[in-house]
């Protein structure tokens, strides 16, 4: 990832009527990443993408495109191009003609336009179905035309509205990597917009949490997941175990919490002070669970009761009572040293995580 | 059995509806100067119709004002559904209501309501004012057909058009044009209809200076049915009829 911002927003607000869908947000893209804005329905996250490519028009701010400001550059002016989650291909121009259809516009001579159609049909690997029209093509096949109809005028930042999410399961796992491939292959920047976190996970470079038109979070898909900043991008992305706990000690760079009474030893990161309640948050793969059976707790843990078991091949779930009343979800990976390990139904456990592993909010 | 009686039903309906055009056609053959016996088969009454001078005046007339009345609602009522789909302002939804409204109203209240307009702007009835009265009331349904189909769009297809550098102009050319006109054909085929035949409206907006066809027949009949009327009429129902096929012909190629 070079350091160059492609596209500046600088403290942008947009408003219908009286609802502020985007409040001041401020975001830098860079030359070739794969950006995500993952968000909840509402939060703004399409509205942004729709302020980039000119469909709406900011109401504060600017945006500022390769070093000049883009405010007011019609959506047909600006080096961006959109693939929508309906795709909206033409219906009533062949899948050639739909690809061709900007350059068309542009008017570049017809040898160098099929030239670069073709280009773009191999990208997508839709050889072979020009000549057909959009309905007669599956829901797959239709992405994989809107993809190119985008990318064939060569933008400089390809802006991705929900692409995936009328696919089913499966074809969607297949296009997330044919969308890694064409980035990785177009070498340009892709602004992805999607309220799945998987998909964010998976594909991106960067991931902007968004929520009621405010980016929460900003970071590569590792931080986001592993050290989230506050409550909502822990809740949204991905489990979440979360305690109630309160500062009794602090040390240099550590702390200890007190967690229904037993004392953990955390990381101070945020300079928390003695006394400050927090919340200690860990994801179900951090959680230890040992059965009591096979040895008694030596440092601090919790307690509880094994509710439910939830086999899922690679991993096993355990929905665990604690004694504090809480009831929390643990995910452990298939020991094959110890396969004779097995979690049960009212089985007495308790549960540990080592240390350094939990975030303290 | 059933099926028998379904079909006998069926051509019941049929008989009763087409009966009096069936009648209408054999008697415009019919040698009688009187419509009402038959006495063998003649061309005479065509050949008397298409040298009534005066006749084949109103039916150019007829024509003119069908053809450009429905060509010019088509091009304001398409202009005018875009513009309710693509733009957001204030009284759309009521205007949209009103052209519903000016579809349902009675011919008779829009007849007399045309004329005292003219009279009011000193317009003298003729064919500028049959012209006017025709678009008038061709117009919201052309709106009606245009945006029916416009509305089925996907919700991002202008977008779309404008995403990939299309100009206003353009995205309109290459992206509604071609994919509104099996409505906008419909429409226009529905407006020509309605103006070839229309005589409320026309009675009260058009002058003696400027005659067509359904008035001049309305004049006609009063004083008794003549035979090339007959004539007439079967000239007029084939002609609808080709519109009809030509229309179906048009929309099952768009289906398939």
């Amino acid at each position: 990832m070079e350091k160059a911002p492609i596209v500046r927003l600088r403290e942008v607000t947009k408003r219908f009527d009286d609802v502020v869908a985007v409040d001041a947000l401020s975001l830098d893209i860079f030359q070739g990443e794969f950006l995500t804005l993952l968000g909840p329905s509402g939060c703004g996250k399409t509205t942004v993408l729709r302020l980039i490519a000119g469909f709406e028009s900011l109401d504060e701010g600017e945006i500022v495109m390769n070093g000049a400001p883009l405010n007011g550059t019609p959506p047909n002016r600006r080096n961006v191009n959109t693939v929508f989650q309906s795709y909206a291909l033409f219906p009533h121009m062949t899948i050639y003609d739909n690809i061709a259809f900007g350059l068309k516009m542009k008017q570049l001579g017809k040898s160098l336009i099929s030239e670069q159609v073709d280009e773009a049909v191999s990208i997508v690997k839709l050889q072979g179905l020009e000549n057909r029209k959009p309905h007669q093509l599956s829901g797959g096949q239709q992405q994989r035309v809107a993809m190119a109809r985008a990318i064939v005028n060569k933008p400089q930042v390809l802006l991705l509205d929900e692409p995936l999410s009328a696919l089913d399961y499966r074809l969607r796992q297949e296009m997330e990597i044919e969308l890694k491939r064409i980035h990785r292959k177009l070498g340009i920047t892709f602004v992805f917009v999607t309220h799945d976190q998987e998909e964010a996970i998976s594909m991106s470079d960067r991931i902007a949490v968004m929520n009621q038109g405010r980016i929460e979070q900003i970071g590569t898909p590792t931080r986001i997941y592993e050290e989230p900043e506050n409550m909502f991008v822990a809740k949204f992305v991905g489990e979440i175990n979360i305690f109630e706990g309160r500062i009794i000690e602090v040390y240099n760079g550590s702390a200890t919490v007190d967690i229904h009474g037993r004392p953990f030893k955390v990381l101070n990161r945020k300079n928390f002070s003695t006394g400050q309640h927090v919340k200690v948050l860990l994801r179900p793969e951090d959680l230890a669970v040992t059965r009591d059976e096979d040895s008694r707790p030596v440092s601090p843990s919790l307690g509880g009761v094994i509710d439910e078991v939830i086999y899922k091949g690679k991993t096993v779930d355990l929905i665990v009572s604690l004694d504090a009343g809480e009831t929390i979800f643990v995910t452990q990976f298939f020991n094959e040293d110890q396969e004779d390990v097995v979690f049960r139904q009212g089985q007495r456990v308790h549960v540990d995580w080592p240390y350094g592993w939990e975030v303290v909010l | 059995m059933k099926k028998i009686f379904q079909s006998a039903y069926l051509a019941f309906i049929f008989l009763f509806l087409y009966i009096p055009i069936i009648v209408l056609v054999v008697y415009s053959f019919n040698t009688s100067r009187f419509s009402t016996n038959w006495q063998g088969f003649t061309l005479d009454w065509y050949r008397v119709l298409f040298t009534d001078g005066p006749l084949m005046e109103a039916f150019a007339n007829s024509l003119i004002i069908a053809l450009s009345s429905s060509t010019i609602a088509t091009v304001l009522g398409t202009l005018g559904a875009f513009a309710f789909y693509r733009y957001r302002f204030l009284g759309r939804k009521i205007m949209y209501s009103f052209v519903y409204v000016l579809m349902m109203s009675p011919d008779i209240v829009m007849g007399i309501s045309l004329l005292m307009f003219f009279i009011t702007i000193g317009l003298s009835v003729g064919a500028t004012t049959l012209l006017l009265a025709h678009v008038t009331f061709c117009l919201p349904f052309v709106m009606v057909t245009v945006y029916a189909r416009i509305s089925g769009f996907d919700r991002h297809i202008i977008d779309v058009a404008k995403d990939l550098g299309a100009s206003e102009l353009q995205m309109f050319r290459h992206v509604m044009l071609p994919m509104l006109m099996p409505a906008i054909i419909a429409g226009w085929l529905l407006s020509f209809t309605l103006s070839l035949d229309d005589v409320i409206v026309s009675f009260f907006t058009t002058g003696p200076s400027f005659e067509i066809l359904p008035l001049k027949i309305y004049s006609m009949v009063r004083l008794g049915i003549k035979p090339e009327i007959n004539a007439l009429s079967a000239v007029m129902f084939l002609v609808s009829l080709l519109t009809v096929t030509i229309a179906h012909f048009f929309f099952a190629k768009e289906n398939k």
